[in-house]
Formats: C-alpha cells, structure tokens, sequence
C-alpha cells in the first residue's frame, strides 16, 4: 500500500497516473472500507491540502467552487449562501458539524450516491463539473456525470478539480427541501431542489426541480417550465409540479421507506421546494437549511 | 497488533501539542493511532461506523470522528484529544460546567460530547440551545437524555 499527500493539482494527477485514487475526508472511502464495501485502494493521493481546489471564486463567468471544499464552508460561505442557496441548504444537512467538516462537494458527486444532497441543487442551477487528468481538462453538464448508484462516468485517471456554476441573475432563487426522520447523521428519505427565475411582475420565467434519492441517479423533472411559467407560483403551479414529481420518480422501497411512500412525499418535497425557491426570489430571507424553516425532521 | 513493516509509513502525529513518531499502516483509523500507538485512551471506540460520535477528536480545531479518518492523513495537523482539554489538573469550564450540569451518566459519551462543545465554542461563543443541538447532533447519548448536556454547555457560555 502506498500513500501521498499532494499540494499541487499537477502532483495529485502524476499519482493518479501511476494508479493511485484520491482521498479528501475519506468519509465515504474510508467507511466505505470498513464496511466491506470496497477495499481500500493500494495506492492514495491525499488531495485535500491542495490550496488549488479549496478555492470558491466567483467571476464575470460564473462561480467555480474547488472540488474539496468542505460541507462545513459551503453551509456558510456567502457566496453560495446568498447565489446558490439551495447548495447551502444542501451542504447544512449533511452528516454532523465533524462529516461536514470532512466531508467535500468533490467527493459528495463522485461517490455518486442516488441519496446525496448536494446533486439536486447542482442540476438546477446548470452546474458544471471540471474533471482533469494527466491529458488535459473537460467539463461536461453535472448530470451526465452519474450513470448508475454509486458510479460516475469519469474515466479512472480524471480526477474531479471543480464545480462550475452560471452567475446567477436578478430576480432568482433555490431551495433543497428534503424529508428526514431525524436532524442530524440522516440520509435523504427523498429530496427536491428547486430554482425559479421570475420577472419584475413576480412570474415565473423559467424554473427548474431535480429530485434525490426516488432513481438510479439525482433526476430532473421535465417539464416543469411548461407547468408554471409565465404567471406568479399559484396553487395550480404547486400542484402540477407535485404531480410531476411524483409521476417521474421511480423509486425503490428499502429500510427508510416504501416505494409508494417515496413517490408521494417527493412531490410534497418537490411543492415545497419550489414554494421556497420563489419566496427567496422574492426577497424573503428564509435562513439556510430551509429545512428547518419548514419545521422538517423530529425537533 | 502486528504492523506489516512492509506496509507501514513513518509518521509523526502532533496530538495535544506533543509530537509522536510512529509507524503506520494506511489503512490504519486515527483512532486506533491515538488509543494505541500514542496511549491515550480517552478517546472512545463507540459504534466503529461513523455514527455515534464517541470518538470525536479535534483536527485543527474542527471535528473529526476518527474511527473512519486515516491517520496517515492527520500528519501536520494539531490533534486535540479530552486529554488536552485540562491545564494541567484545572478542568476547562466546559469540563467543569459538565459535572456542576449532571452531564455525566456512564461517562462512554462524554469526551466526545467535549469534543464536539469545544469545537462548537471556538467557531460560536454565545450559540443558542438550538446551535448547541447541532453542534452536538453527531454525538448520541444513551443516558442522559441530552438535557443536562446541552445545560453544561449553556453554562459555560453563561460562565464565560
């Protein structure tokens, strides 16, 4: 077995070249080994001391996030919490203060998890992922990343550097609403994000919702622009965006859930999402997790 | 146990300000370096999985379960354990907050609710109980009920 710890990109590509894989937290690797999931790897690059992904740095072309910054700064950066807030809702209930502070944005979408919080914000505000190898660099759209649970489609010596997200526009805004049985160390029952863009009249122009935890992958729902766009968020609005969700998930049924529970509750998800997306757009401040404005999860 | 010397990496672990040379496996949890390699045991191997928060140390200030952190990974990071909570035999208020509040049942919880409160001070010195309530929410307690833990560490902010 080997180890590395990198402070470069450029030293963690030559280790990924050699064969090495790379390590941020570990909170996924790590347990992940422990329960006999998958052995550890032979060889580890320690990634996370390098300065070059612990960045955020917003831009003319958007706001790029370096891919092991941590749950823990992300929950609080303003930035994202101001910008991007569903991926600060998101980030807020992952885990406990210790996974959040361990735990990176980097790792949450490569391990690929069809329950990760922070993929369904990602989908709907148009994220980017930035993968490098020791052959050059690529982004592809963030939902093409995931193919299967547990699985992304980075070839194995692409390392994931950052998240790419567009700058965000007058008038927006996101929420990630998910059901828990509990406040703290939970995993998505199922979850929704949503992002509107309205007019100056309060109509929504364009709006997105993406749904964790009820697929093989994070999914988006189509069709939502043609169900709410071009009038202010009414209850017909919220009632069709519960319906699609819940007609286009396809969920399974395991220890925290039925299936037909699932497809139910991902639609209120989904409702509240939205609802909460178009609030923040109108100017309310609801504090970050919207969870916990929505009074979710045993107090 | 026996280390594999072919596997093993030579690290030093800087825990409580002292610095510790050892040899390490990779796979190797910082849990394990810290209980048996260092011989501090206060720290406690609780659920082993992530879960219960028994083992939480602090890794430059913050949070970490270290039964699923590499200890490898911990090299050039300060490592604060219970053990250096204390000056010397005079308790942190947080430590004695803990007795005067009853916070203490069978104890197994314990360093890492400390842990956890201490960490969740240095970055909030005045958290309301609800900020308490998720600054401890990866710490479980099987005794207590909680009350009198989150009591300790709103006394220590009243203390302060």
């Amino acid at each position: 077995m080997s180890f590395s710890i990198a402070t470069t990109v450029a030293q963690a590509l030559t280790a990924i070249a050699d064969g090495a894989r790379p390590i941020a937290g570990g909170s996924d690797l790590v347990v992940g080994a422990r329960h006999g999931k998958a052995p550890l790897p032979d060889s580890l690059v320690a990634i996370d001391r390098v300065a070059e992904l612990s960045e955020i740095e917003a831009g003319a072309d958007g706001t790029r996030i370096g891919a092991v910054v941590n749950h823990a700064r992300l929950m609080t950066d303003p930035i994202v919490v101001d910008n991007y807030t569903a991926l600060a809702d998101a980030a807020a209930l992952v885990g406990s203060p210790a996974t959040r502070s361990v735990g990176t944005l980097g790792g949450n979408i490569m391990n690929g998890s069809p329950a990760m919080d922070t993929g369904a914000p990602l989908i709907v505000m148009g994220a980017q992922v930035e993968l490098q190898s020791a052959g050059g660099v690529r982004t592809l759209s963030i939902a093409d990343l995931w193919d299967a649970p547990g699985s992304n489609t980075a070839a194995a010596d692409e390392l994931c550097t950052a998240v790419l997200l567009p700058p965000p526009g007058e008038r927006c805004g996101s929420a990630y609403v998910r059901l828990e049985y509990r406040r703290a160390m939970e995993i998505a029952v199922v979850g929704a994000a949503a992002a509107v863009v309205l007019d100056d009249a309060g109509a929504i122009v364009n709006a997105r919702v993406a749904l964790a935890a009820v697929a093989p992958t994070i999914i988006e729902v189509g069709g939502i622009e043609d169900r709410v766009a071009g009038r202010p968020l009414d209850d017909d609005g919220r009632a069709a965006v519960a319906e699609a969700a819940s007609a286009q998930a396809s969920p399974i049924s395991d220890m925290r859930a039925s299936d037909a529970y699932r497809r139910h509750t991902v639609g209120v998800m989904a409702r509240r999402a939205v609802d909460a997306a178009v609030r923040r757009a109108l100017g309310e401040e609801i504090a970050v997790p919207v969870n916990r404005a929505l009074g979710i999860g045993a107090a | 146990m026996t280390i594999d010397m072919n596997n093993a990496t030579a690290v030093t672990l800087r825990v409580n300000g002292t610095d510790y040379p050892m040899l390490l496996e990779t796979g190797r949890n910082l849990l394990g370096a810290i209980r048996n390699e260092v011989g501090l045991t206060g720290t406690k191997e609780g659920c082993d999985d992530c879960e219960c928060g028994a083992c939480m140390v602090l890794l430059d200030g913050r949070p970490v379960n270290s039964c699923s952190y590499l200890a490898v990974q911990a090299q050039g990071r300060e490592i604060t354990t219970i053990e250096g909570l204390a000056h010397g035999q005079e308790l942190s208020e947080l430590q004695t907050a803990m007795l005067e509040a009853g916070g203490v049942q069978c104890g197994f919880c314990t360093p890492g609710m400390l842990m956890s409160a201490t960490a969740l001070l240095e970055r909030n010195p005045s958290p309301t109980r609800e900020e308490i309530k998720v600054g401890l929410g990866g710490n479980l307690c099987r005794c207590t009920g909680y009350g009198r833990i989150l009591d300790a560490v709103e006394r220590t902010v009243t203390i302060r």
